[in-house]
């Protein structure tokens, strides 16, 4: 349990991630995405890189790296789809720059508050994009209350548990 | 200024974000172009959208090639239980479909000709490419897959993605070596089908479930769980035919409250996809490996039919020859194969001793009835067995020979004997016949239309007989004796009481008759008194029997039926016999008019096949005014004779 815990007063000061982490996380989350859902299909309701948005945008603190973080893993994620790029990029870009506001304001560093983040998140992200593909793509798009909170739970469950993995990598600036 | 942008950066660049990316899907929602000029994305966003492929594929691409290596070592190597009885099972699955196969091949020829008639262009599949599937969207919202074929392989847009379950989708994004396949479940999909028992067509897309659905359908209480869906072949996408899945429930469309959207269950397990097949080439005929299958499953198909017929025409009593050699088995009850394959052989009934018309082999062959005919026989015990119309028009032929329809002299026919001398037993006078009528004043107009019928009906031996009738006659036998023929046959022939010139079959014998035949035919030689020049059937001569005190040569027995009535066109009108046995009775007027006493010279002449003239009912113009030459009225005075060429001294 102490791995999951988190050195609140000293994490909320400096915190900064390798490169190669930066960048290969999200691939390495778009690829899980991509390659399980392919002989899991139930693993589809798991939204990795919207989860690994929120991390690096509540861990770096800064609005606008979460914007530009949540942008790209969004396209990122757009090209892997029928729909048009932008789709995801648009959602995600908001939800980075949320987390990274929240980020300087709250204590981020407590699994309570990443929980609760990530479900509003999580449904937020939901209830954007349903916007868009419903009013601004008109396509068809079911919203179901149920599914999108067990999806929201599901995510959170996962993200408190990614988000302790993932703060084994940070590097610690003194 | 520099304060408001360092003040409110994070938003501002937030906002510039948002706004190129909307501008970005503004661009990319644009009206589509023109099918033949459409392509998926734009330069930029495709660019964009090959740089993620092929950022996400090679990790892709190696832990699918991670994977399957490993289970191809374990399916190649270990895991081999089962496999030799999965093996044989699948080749019998094989035998089973190809004999399935040879029997639609027809009938595929056949729509292909029919469609070829009518210009339809109709899409086979031609060939096929295999691709395996190294990921899919990741999302809930897309049903995409991402296979590892692309456009260096060949793969173009639109190719419609296959499995041998059903279809899969089609080629939405090609790039140079992987390509995207939108699967029917998206509900931006699209694909015509049609209810294979219904025949409603629709189109098919994915619900937000992922659920394939024919979206806004007219209700239907036919519509059924489990109906089949198949391609309908009108997206231009999809060839006709293809499965696409049963249907799972029928739910009515929110959004569209009178309609109806049908949930599928697709064919093809879309969620466990590994191998799919792309359709790269289409024509409008079966590819040549196709046919040659076709051929050969048609060919052991066909060789499968006929051992099939040969063991089902084993088994059919009917189908046995009765001029086939008797065998010493034939009396045998053991049905079992003599060599032992296990085919069950055709039981047989033993001998009778006694035959009668219900010993096996005496019905006659549902062919050679006329309808009708075998119904008043059958009740009297008369065994209609030569009840085959007659093909020859009447004559008065010196040779008395009528041809039927089928050869019957080719077949053994019961021996024509006269059981008691000159005269049939007076229980023979009664006895109803099978006879082929053929001319004009038949008594049954129904049976006698076009001037050649089979009627049945009383038949008196020396007694008139219905003008233009050809009899048959046959009767159970008066006399039986353990013999040889089952069939008892009476051959009203030309001695006796007859008149009118028409073909008679009699029947034909064949043997020597021996003392008490059980089938004793009785053959009326044609010495006797007879006034007609009947064609009748002369059979063959070989009935030595003369029930006329023997004054018949026995190398020569004519057997001859003789009718009354008026003579066919270009006969002569021939008086009726001139002894008449009292009691007998006859059923046409014509020859009641006719005096029985006078007695007629059989005068026969040539009369050539031609077609018979009915001779109905005389037509009398109304108007009092003589009736033209055609419509004279007949005279009941029977009409000189033309000597005939070749007349017939047998009297």
């Amino acid at each position: 349990m102490s791995m999951l815990g988190a050195a609140t007063r000293r994490d909320t000061e400096v915190q900064s991630y390798p490169l190669i982490v930066f960048i290969l996380v999200p691939l390495l989350a778009l690829g899980l995405q991509s390659f399980v859902s392919l002989h899991f299909p139930r693993f589809d309701i798991l939204d990795l890189p919207l989860l690994v948005t929120i991390y690096f945008a509540i861990s770096r603190r800064n609005p606008m790296v979460g914007t530009v973080t949540g942008a790209v893993i969004g396209i990122a994620q757009d090209a892997l789809t029928r729909q048009p790029l932008g789709i995801f990029g648009i959602c995600k870009s908001i939800i980075g720059y949320l987390a990274a506001s929240l980020g300087v304001r709250i204590d981020t560093e407590n699994h309570g508050t990443r929980a609760l983040l990530t479900l509003a998140f999580v449904f937020l992200h939901s209830g954007m994009y349903w916007v868009l593909v419903r009013r601004l793509l008109a396509q068809p798009y079911q919203w179901s209350w149920l599914h999108e909170s067990i999806r929201a739970v599901i995510n959170t469950v996962v993200a408190v548990i990614l988000f302790a993995l993932l703060d084994r990598v940070k590097r610690r600036e003194y | 200024m520099e304060s408001f942008f360092s003040r409110y950066k994070n938003a501002l660049v937030l906002i510039l974000v948002l706004l190129a990316q909307v501008i970005g899907v503004a661009v990319q929602v644009r009206r589509p172009l023109p099918r033949e000029h459409a392509q998926p994305d734009a330069g930029g966003v495709r660019l964009i959208r090959y740089w993620a492929i092929s950022l996400v594929s090679p990790p892709e691409r190696l832990v699918h090639w991670l994977g399957t290596s490993i289970l191809s070592v374990w399916d190649n190597y270990l895991d081999l239980i089962h496999v030799r009885q999965q093996n044989k099972n699948l080749e019998a699955e094989l035998r089973r479909l190809r004999i399935e196969q040879g029997g639609i091949a027809e009938d595929a020829r056949q729509g292909q000709r029919l469609q070829q008639l009518l210009a339809f262009k109709e899409k086979y599949v031609y060939q096929t490419m295999p691709a395996q599937i190294i990921g899919t969207s990741g999302t809930e919202q897309s049903r995409i897959l991402s296979i590892d074929k692309g456009a260096k392989d060949g793969i173009v847009v639109d190719m419609p993605v296959i499995t041998p379950d059903g279809i899969v989708g089609r080629i939405r994004e090609v790039f140079p070596h992987t390509s995207q396949v939108l699967e029917i479940t998206d509900p931006t999909s699209g694909a015509g089908v049609i209810l294979s028992t219904t025949r409603i067509r629709g189109i098919l897309r994915g619900n937000a479930l992922g659920q394939p659905q024919v979206v806004r359908v007219m209700p239907d209480d036919r519509i059924k769980e489990g109906e089949p869906v198949v391609t309908s072949g009108g997206d231009q996408i999809f060839p006709r035919g293809l499965a696409v899945g049963v249907v799972d429930r029928v739910v009515v469309d929110p959004e569209h409250d009178p309609l109806v959207d049908v949930l599928i269950r697709p064919a093809a397990n879309l969620s466990q996809l590994e191998e799919v097949l792309i359709i790269t080439n289409m024509g409008d005929q079966v590819m040549p490996k196709q046919k040659l299958d076709m051929i050969q499953s048609e060919a052991a198909a066909n060789a499968e039919q006929l051992k099939a017929s040969e063991v089902l025409a084993e088994r059919l009593p009917t189908r046995i020859d009765p001029d086939a050699p008797k065998t010493d088995d034939e009396n045998s009850d053991d049905s079992a194969d003599a060599e032992g394959e296990g085919i069950a052989r055709p039981m047989r009934p033993p001998s009778a001793l006694h035959p009668d018309r219900f010993t096996p082999n005496t019905t006659p062959t549902a062919e050679s009835l006329m309808p009708g005919a075998r119904l008043a026989p059958q009740s009297e015990g008369v065994l209609p067995t030569a009840a085959k119309p007659h093909v020859k028009a009447p004559s008065n032929d010196s040779d008395d020979t009528t041809q039927t329809a089928d050869d019957v002299p080719k077949k053994k026919t019961p021996e024509l004997v006269p059981d008691d001398g000159s005269r049939p037993p007076a229980a023979m006078t009664t006895r109803p016949a099978v006879s082929t009528a053929t001319g004009a004043g038949t008594p049954r107009p129904s049976t006698a239309a076009g001037g050649t019928a089979s009627a049945s009906r009383p038949v008196a031996n020396g007694e008139d007989t219905p003008t233009g009738t050809a009899v048959h006659a046959t009767r159970p036998p008066a006399t039986v004796t353990p013999g040889t023929t089952p069939t008892a046959t009476r051959s009203v022939t030309n001695g006796e009481g007859s008149a009118a010139g028409v073909p008679v079959h009699a029947a034909r014998p064949s043997a020597p008759v021996a003392a008490g035949t059980p089938a004793a035919i009785r053959s009326v030689p044609n010495n006797e008194a007879s006034a007609a020049s009947t064609a009748a059937h002369t059979t063959s001569p070989r009935t030595t029997t003369s029930a006329d005190g023997g004054n018949v040569p026995a190398a020569q027995p004519k057997t001859k039926v003789i009718v009354d009535g008026p003579l066919p066109s270009g006969g002569k009108k021939i008086a009726p016999p001139a002894a008449t046995t009292p009691g007998q009775h006859t059923t046409n007027t014509q020859s009641q008019h006719a005096p029985p006493t006078t007695p007629v010279p059989t005068t026969q002449r040539p009369v050539t096949a031609s077609p018979t003239q009915h001779k109905g009912p005389e037509l009398v113009p109304d108007d009092g005014s003589k009736p033209p030459p055609t419509m004279a009225p007949k005279t009941v005075k029977p009409q000189p004779q033309t000597p005939a060429p070749q007349p017939q001294g047998n009297r």
